[in-house]
């Protein structure tokens, strides 16, 4: 018998020697880019994934865009409009609204990646599908808006807007469909968005008109992509880049040191601490940025809590936590502490809010004031002999998350608040108990927004989730404030950048003051990059560095 | 026999049944659908478009009536669409099976082909240090959990030693048997170390048990040979309760291995599986976990007539 163990030792090594051919590193010409999610479908307007973002960006350019310095930006029209350059009109609806008409022209070097001209065919052929209720596309608000469309010649147009907002010149989310390949899978709007050419024929080159065409799908491994030759700006260095996924983070960073991908995207790769913790270990062989943005980790307050109605109670909460040292501590500084929703990086952001440093002090003045004075074993209690006791919730397994949640548990009970913690699954604590407000008094996440992002439905009395409105709405807090809702409805129509800048700062103070809502930090995205691969600018907005792919050079 | 067939079938076919139906309701039973999925991604979506996007795909209907009109267009050949790979649920899932037989099919191959022989020559001579060997390494492979033991394989083969690729399927643009067998050598090697040692065991205590038996020491006493012994007479009876096991394994094989799956970036049905019910995409995971059940349902069934070809007292009527 141990002859025959040999043997088999003796096959399985001549096995793996055959099998094993050195693996080389990656040509020059072959970017590797890992990232944690595939996309689920490759329509530009259909569901809405990061991962899809994130590839797509690659082969296609939006009209508009936030560039790196969160400026609005042309990309596939020739020149912003403005009510100043003449292209932007304001006019009346046919019934009776102040609307607006918005002229773009489309790059004339603009081609589909078979040749066909991208133009105003596409144009309207894209409003029909976005505005359509059974095409499956799931944001159609701006397509909505937009109630006719006049088409100068191939390349111009003219969007007639219902309302006349501030951003009425950002119209990212129109993203184009080639109505030369689509048209025809259109013709049973129901049945578009199982037939549509991003899906049943993904790598048509007809379908891209970025720098890079998908030439190759391998459903849950990796998506190639290649040069586009008809691509109107600077030639890309590579000519070729596969993004892989590997859902499992510590798959990932073990790829990345055998070479198997050459980085790591910051928008769908490791969470800041696991960032930290391969940097440590691996910060002589690779580059790593950390880009803070808009990702607002927060906790709700639910203000339907007795004990969280009380402002001074939510106040102490706030001071009562050193969010300078968790940032320190567990995120080495990469994560500024937020002191609104609005990120730093923002122009509407406001230095002249109320800030709330670490002050045990006032937080435990607070408390007394507010009647919790009585502390027995460790927990304050009022005069009724009620316990401050509150519950925080958060997705369970994001240890990023349960991390914090600890840290701030201990510097609660330091003030004899008594804070426990009950984790759910995330889908069930997005599905339910978030959506329907069914936390009894706090719940961590984050906010995924856009600069300048108006917060209609996280604060507005009108967007506060209950039964009689199917749960519908975002304000979870159930925060009702006349003046917030009055600076939501002015911000969105007020055109003047000056005087909407002093509205937001209005609006962060009330934020501030009121708290309905205990600001943490902005999420950094870590981006872990090969020392020799350059160019790549994070943007810390919801635009992917993708987007600028034709940048990234080898140094 | 033939009658024995015809009533498995039918035992087959409502077993499925139900199971479509106690599938279907348990993950309607889940909080959330694929339309909050899609709000948690995009803020932008308003209360109006949610309740569009629910009629649309009929997820504002009862979990029953959406149930038997998924049942019958299934009956008509029509799987639906997999919301989470937009195909039609066939396409999305036969790629993911073939890798998976590919990659659970060897294993299995391999683990039999050495832990078979491996729990014969520890139960021949039991307590010996050849038994205490195999012992150690069939406990020691049950035990290393298979998260760990694949990430030490990465490390090893393909950081260190920078021999075998870390994950995937194929090399870019490689689609040659080699290319892929390449891929195929870590996943397998994981599940093969974690799936061997189980194997060793039963059979080491089915052939123990087997050499106990009278008609071996008969056999002994005739004066057949060790190797007749065993294999003769042993073997054939020893095999019966290792056939449960494998029949057990044959369902398995074809539901993937997800620990595997996920940390060597290998797109089969586990990892398949688990973000078709993660993403709500209720027809892909009720037709995989439908299909597993069938296969499951086979494999008991071809374990059956095995143990009557094994053991010829065993007869069905």
């Amino acid at each position: 018998m141990p002859r025959f163990f040999t043997a088999l030792f003796a096959l399985a090594a001549l096995a793996l020697a055959v099998l094993a051919a050195p693996a080389r590193a990656a040509p020059k010409d072959t970017l590797v880019i890992g990232i944690t999610q595939f996309p689920s479908t490759f329509h530009p307007n259909i569901d809405a994934m990061l991962a899809k973002t994130y590839v797509l960006a690659m082969t296609r350019r939006p009209f508009t865009v936030y560039d790196a310095n969160w400026r609005l930006v042309c990309m596939l029209c020739v020149q912003l409009p403005s009510i100043e350059n003449g292209l932007a009109e304001p006019e009346k609806t046919p019934d009776g609204k102040q609307g607006v008409a918005v002229t773009y022209t489309i790059r004339a070097d603009a081609f589909w990646g078979d040749g066909v001209p991208v133009g105003t065919k596409d144009v309207i052929f894209t409003w029909k599908v976005g505005r359509h209720p059974k095409s499956g596309v799931g944001n159609m608000e701006l397509y909505r808006r937009i109630y006719k469309i006049d088409a100068a010649d191939a390349k111009t147009f003219t969007l007639h807007f219902d309302k006349l907002t501030f951003d009425f010149a950002d119209i990212s989310g129109f993203e184009l469909i080639p109505a030369h390949l689509d048209e025809v899978n259109f013709a049973d709007p129901v049945a578009y968005k199982n037939r549509t050419a991003f899906d049943t024929d993904t790598t048509n080159e007809g379908l891209y008109f970025g720098p890079y065409l998908i030439a190759k799908v391998e459903t849950g491994s990796h998506v190639i992509l290649e040069r586009n030759p008809r691509w109107w700006g600077k030639k890309p260095y590579f000519r070729r880049i596969v993004v892989r996924m590997i859902g499992n983070t510590a798959a990932l960073e073990a790829n990345l040191l055998s070479g198997a991908i050459d980085m790591i995207a910051g928008e769908l790769g490791l969470t800041i601490d696991q960032a930290l913790a391969f940097e440590r270990r691996h910060a002589a062989r690779f580059r790593f940025v950390y880009k803070p943005g808009l990702i607002y980790e927060h906790i709700d307050l639910n203000l339907d809590n007795p004990i969280l109605k009380d402002k001074r109670v939510r106040r102490a909460l706030i001071y009562a936590i050193d969010r300078e040292v968790i940032s320190r501590q567990l995120f080495a500084g990469r994560q500024p502490v937020a002191h609104s929703g609005v990120s730093p990086l923002d122009w509407v952001y406001s230095e002249d809010v109320p800030r709330y440093a670490h002050d045990e002090k006032a937080a435990a003045g607070l408390l007394a004031e507010a009647g919790w004075t009585v502390m027995r074993g460790g927990v304050r209690h009022n005069k009724k002999g009620q316990r401050l006791t509150l519950e925080i919730m958060t997705t369970a397994g994001n240890r990023t998350r349960e991390l914090v949640e600890q840290v701030l548990q201990s510097q609660w009970k330091r003030l004899g608040i008594d804070v426990r913690i009950r984790n759910e699954p995330a889908r069930v604590f997005f599905g339910r108990t978030v959506t329907e407000r069914k936390f009894s008094a706090m719940a961590m996440y984050a906010w995924i927004s856009a600069p300048e992002n108006v917060p209609r439905t996280t604060l507005h009395s009108a967007h506060v989730p209950h039964e009689g409105n199917n749960f519908a709405g975002q304000n979870y807090t159930g925060f009702k404030n006349a003046e917030m809702d009055e600076l939501i409805d002015r911000i969105e129509v007020e055109l003047n950048r000056g005087e909407r800048a002093k509205l937001w700062r209005r609006l962060q103070q009330i934020y501030a003051e009121e708290l309905p809502v205990i600001p943490l930090f902005f999420r950094a995205e870590p981006y872990v990059l090969p020392k020799w691969l350059n160019g790549i600018e994070p943007t810390g907005h919801q635009f992917p560095s993708t987007l600028w792919v034709e940048n990234w050079r080898v140094e | 026999m033939t009658g024995f067939l015809f009533q498995r079938l039918i035992q087959s076919a409502v077993v499925l049944a139900v199971m479509s139906f106690v599938i279907y309701w348990l993950m309607g039973l889940m909080p959330g659908d694929p339309i909050d999925l899609m709000i948690s991604a995009d803020p932008k979506i308003t209360s109006e478009d949610a309740a569009r996007l629910r009629a649309l795909y009929g997820l504002d209907k009862p979990i029953t009536e959406r149930y038997l009109n998924w049942l019958g267009a299934a009956v008509g050949g029509d799987f639906g669409f997999s919301r989470l790979y937009a195909k039609p649920v066939p396409e999305a899932l036969l790629p993911a099976l073939a890798n998976t037989v590919r990659l659970l099919g060897i294993t299995l191959c391999l683990s039999l082909l050495i832990g078979l022989p491996a729990g014969m020559a520890a139960a021949i001579r039991p307590y010996s240090k050849t038994d205490y060997t195999i012992n150690l390494l069939a406990f020691a492979g049950i035990s290393l959990p298979a998260f760990w033991l694949a990430l030490l394989l990465i490390i090893v083969f393909s950081v260190f030693l920078g021999v075998l690729p870390a994950g995937g399927v194929a090399a870019l643009g490689g689609d040659g048997f080699w290319d892929q067998a390449k891929y195929l050598v870590l996943p397998v090697a994981n599940l093969t170390i974690a799936s061997v040692g189980g194997h060793t065991r039963y059979m080491r205590a089915a052939m123990i048990e087997a050499l106990r038996q009278d008609y071996i020491r008969t056999a002994r006493a005739k004066g057949a040979g060790p190797a007749r012994v065993v294999l003769g007479h042993a073997l054939r009876n020893a095999l019966i309760p290792v056939v449960t096991i494998v029949s057990l394994d044959f369902g398995f094989l074809f539901s993937g291995a997800l620990i595997t799956e996920t940390v060597f970036a290998y797109p089969g049905m586990g990892k398949l599986i688990f973000d078709a019910i993660m993403g709500n995409d209720y027809n892909l995971a009720l037709v995989a976990l439908l299909f597993v059940t069938l296969l499951i349902l086979i494999g008991n069934l071809l374990a059956d007539l095995a143990y009557a070809w094994l053991d010829p007292r065993i007869s069905y009527r």
